[in-house]
């Protein structure tokens, strides 16, 4: 790896500028889809077809006043919608988008994806503490325990993706996968994983969504119970940098999905790889966490718990069992 | 353990119909009416505030000031006074003030009516920051109409 | 379904659930002293809303309460219309024809199915559903401007009139009932059914949670929905028939299971039955006036009078006590709601917020019609 000046710069510019564009227009993308499945027509007004609307809330966010309520953990309320916002944009530095374009290729890049996102829900305990707010606090203990139980089943699918490619570089596991969609992870029929892939995907599918507080498991902002949840006392820009986090997390989750299951930017016939495949991957995935969230009602907290410890643990737990057996025999 | 396996298997089917369904909604036209540039087109029997209706020759008000409307009225928002001119048999209107800021659209005034002289009108766009926007003057709205 | 957890009393808080809060749709406050996320003792506290609508009664003409009667249950006015109508009907004696009576029939009819329908999409918005709102609000919109076009409002009705009602149906109404009995038909299966009622998640969210026992009902006097979703087999107008409601053929969804899914499913085939309603009642209307000539001034005998209908939320009872002068000397009303409420606290103790909320949502609360 080369050691100019400019990589880091650059990718810096790339990642921040990407991250700013995609929480913007994640949020017009999710107010037209949620628009268009329960036929309205959606943000109209700013721009053509709405188009500016992310901008226009931008600049109505920055104008506001920070209010810091009283009784507030001062600091800890200023800091953590900053924290909120880190991890996202860090772990974008390992994703690779395509065969040259990356921030870093670390050796360990998925241990660190995984140890930044458990780094997120942080923010969202401190936000919720540093409130002060009954809601708050409830809303960020049961954001903490849903995390935890779903970061288990998460991390037993990716031990069988490790465990196929041999590497824990996100860049070799995509590699891994080049060549035609028959190569991607999800569909694999080689080294001995007969087609059960897909169990694994769902499985990483629905944790991702669970990670993220996406519905139906966005117990921690269920607005008909908890109000506003943890950001029940946050507003301005405090509120938009939770919000640009969220949807960040569902940028990196919908990343990660697609480099360890769906051949990353391998194109799916074997033809023209490139950062295009990547990111048509990436929306389609992202469109699917929008379509689900305006399909489903929100589940209950110890359904949710449930779905992870009855069902979730023991299917991956066999997934990585049988992976690793069939190694061994082929 | 059959409700285990069961659950999971109808379950998924289930939540699998369900993304098929807002699928197809997707794709549907929007009902939804796009407000200030599509003006929807009220019923004849839509119930605005009240308004006086003038004679068709004269443009004057068909009212004759018998005071059933403000004695129908339930929250007293009517208030009417008319005199009686020289050389007239009739007495005629001369202020006609209805208090919208009270008036609960129930009717009452326009079926107590039974000189033609009240209808409702088919405003619904009324909004102010002002309360006395809301207390209106019927006559001079008649006079404006004219 | 109580989880069995213990509860620990020395370490509670109080949770101000309202006035303002999104999941009391409107503002009634309940004081819940939760353990974690347990509630260990919830209290509804009324009177946001009071309007003193029991006294305006008594200091104005008998005709002039009839605006009132649609503020309090907005959702279904009519009902309400119509059972303070039946009321002073019956103490002055006063005949309706019977067109009048079967129209009152279908528009209340129409109004109950809009009020289950809000009901739905509501009670979908506290489960965190958002996408059934807009579809129930598509078809509520055709109930609306059906309703629009005969009574000249949207949803505080004032339409009945003592002896008849305001304003005749006409063709077009008819013609566009008769279209929407088949639209809300063709879209129920689908939108309402498979998208919602058949949906695991929505399954395991009120499944067994808010438990009802019939006796609890009887304690408490819980009619309607709630009281058919705990196996009472109890609807006024099947009960202690009114207006022509004996000459129609419907039934009375009752379920078992006393849990939130129970008093779900009531809802949704009592929509059904609506449908059914107002389609042999569209059949069987006859022709003829719908206004009887009725004094301009009506002055009761003296004496009390009762009766009873049932509005989407249960049975609403109108208590008229006459002293022979031309204001009613007191009017007290029975309003379903405020029983069905009274349960709250018992039932939720040791829920959980989130299934108090379901619970809470699956009770049908109007919180005007509670206060009054």
């Amino acid at each position: 790896m080369e050691t100019s000046i400019w990589r880091p710069i650059l990718y810096l510019v790339g990642i921040m500028a990407f991250a700013g564009l995609n929480a913007a227009y994640l949020g017009w993308c999710e107010r037209k889809g949620a628009a268009r499945i329960q036929r309205r027509v959606g943000p109209t007004e700013v721009g053509f077809a709405g188009l500016l609307q992310p901008l226009a809330d931008g600049i109505k966010l920055m104008s506001k006043q920070l209010i810091v309520p009283q009784g507030v953990d001062g600091i800890i309320f200023r800091v953590a919608p900053v924290i909120a916002m880190i991890p996202a944009i860090t772990s974008m530095v390992v994703i690779p988008f395509s065969g040259d374009i990356q921030g870093r290729a670390m050796e360990l890049s998925v241990l660190l994806i995984f140890a930044l996102a458990s780094l997120s829900m942080i923010a969202v305990l401190l936000g919720g503490w540093a409130s002060g707010n009954k809601y708050a606090i409830i809303s960020s203990a049961r954001a903490v325990s849903q995390n935890l139980a779903y970061e288990i089943p998460m991390l037993l699918t990716v031990i069988a993706i490790v465990m196929i490619s041999g590497s824990m570089n996100l860049r070799d596991i995509a590699i891994d996968q080049q060549g035609g969609f028959w190569h991607w992870n999800i569909f694999r029929f080689e080294n001995g994983h007969f087609l059960y892939m897909w169990i694994g995907f769902i499985i990483f599918f629905i944790c991702s969504l669970a990670e993220t507080n996406r519905a139906p498991f966005d117990m921690a902002e269920a607005e008909s119970e908890l109000v506003a949840g943890y950001m029940t006392e946050y507003g301005s820009m405090g509120f938009g940098l939770f919000m640009m986090g969220e949807y960040l997390n569902i940028v990196v989750g919908a990343c990660l999905t697609v480099t360890l299951f769906l051949g990353g930017w391998d194109c799916p016939f074997g033809k023209t790889p490139g950062v295009w495949w990547f990111l048509l991957k990436i929306y389609v995935l992202i469109f699917t966490v929008i379509w689900v969230r305006w399909t489903y009602p929100r589940t209950q907290i110890y359904r949710l718990l449930n779905l992870s410890w009855k069902i979730l643990i023991p299917f991956s737990l066999v997934n990585v069992l049988v992976t690793a057996a069939l190694i061994k025999v082929f | 353990m059959s409700g285990y396996w069961s659950d999971i298997l109808v379950g998924s089917k289930s939540l699998v119909t369900g993304l098929m369904i807002t699928a197809r909604q997707f794709f549907r036209p929007v009902v939804t009416e796009n407000y200030p540039y599509e003006v929807p087109v009220m019923t004849e029997l839509f119930r605005g505030h009240i308004e006086l209706i003038g004679n068709e020759e004269t443009g004057k008000p068909n009212c004759i000031v018998c005071m059933a409307c403000q004695r129908a009225c339930p929250s007293g928002c009517i208030t009417l006074a008319g005199k009686k001119m020289e050389g007239d048999k009739k007495k005629t209107l001369t202020k006609y003030v209805l208090d919208f800021t009270k008036c609960s659209l129930c009717g009452s005034c326009v079926e107590s009516c039974k000189f033609n002289a009240l209808r409702f009108s088919k405003e619904y766009n009324l909004v102010s920051f002002n309360k006395d926007d809301f207390i209106i003057d019927l006559v001079k709205r008649l006079e404006d109409q004219n | 379904m109580t989880l069995p957890v213990e509860l620990r009393h020395d370490e509670t808080f109080v949770l101000n659930l309202g006035p303002q809060h999104p999941a009391t749709h409107g503002v009634l406050r309940v004081k819940l002293t939760m353990d974690g996320e347990y509630i260990v003792k919830a209290e509804p506290v009324l009177g946001y809303v009071h309007r003193m609508h029991e006294k305006l009664a008594e200091v104005a003409p008998y005709a002039q309460f009839m605006p009132n009667t649609a503020r309090m249950d907005y959702l279904h006015a009519l009902a309400f219309n119509h059972g303070y109508a039946l009321v002073v009907e019956k103490a002055a004696g006063i005949e309706v024809p019977e067109r009048a009576e079967y129209i009152r029939v279908i528009t209340v009819e129409l109004n109950r199915i809009a009020s289950h329908l809000l009901w739905w999409a509501a009670f979908l918005l506290d489960l965190g559903g958002f996408t059934p709102l807009l579809y129930a609000f598509d078809d509520r919109e055709h109930v609306i401007d059906l309703l629009e076009r005969i009574t000249g409002s949207r949803l505080t009705y004032c339409y009945m009139r003592f002896g008849g009602v305001y304003n005749d149906i006409d063709d077009e109404f008819i013609t566009g009932t008769r279209d929407f009995i088949k639209r809300l038909r063709s879209r129920m299966p689908s939108l309402y059914h498979d998208l919602v009622t058949h949906n695991i998640i929505l399954i395991k969210r009120i499944k067994d949670i808010g438990f009802i026992s019939a006796e609890q009902c009887r304690k408490y006097g819980a009619t309607g929905p709630v009281a058919r979703g705990s196996g009472i087999d109890y609807d006024v107008r099947k009960n202690e028939p009114f207006s022509v409601y004996p000459e129609l053929d419907f039934d009375v969804p009752v379920y078992d299971e006393c849990d939130s899914m129970a008093r779900y499913m009531v809802r949704m085939d009592e929509m059904e039955q609506s449908l059914r309603i107002i389609e042999q009642a569209l059949d069987k209307l006859p022709d003829g006036p719908v206004q009887a000539k009725v004094p301009k001034i009506l002055k009761p005998e003296a004496g009390y009078y009762y009766s009873a209908v049932e509005t989407a939320r249960g049975s609403l009872g109108h208590r008229l006590v006459s002293d022979g002068g031309k204001n009613p000397y007191k009017l007290k009303l029975r309003s379903p709601t405020f029983s069905n409420l009274s349960l709250f606290g018992e039932v939720a103790e040791g829920m959980l917020l989130a299934d108090a909320l379901a619970f809470m949502g699956s009770l049908d609360l109007v919180i005007p019609e509670i206060d009054r």
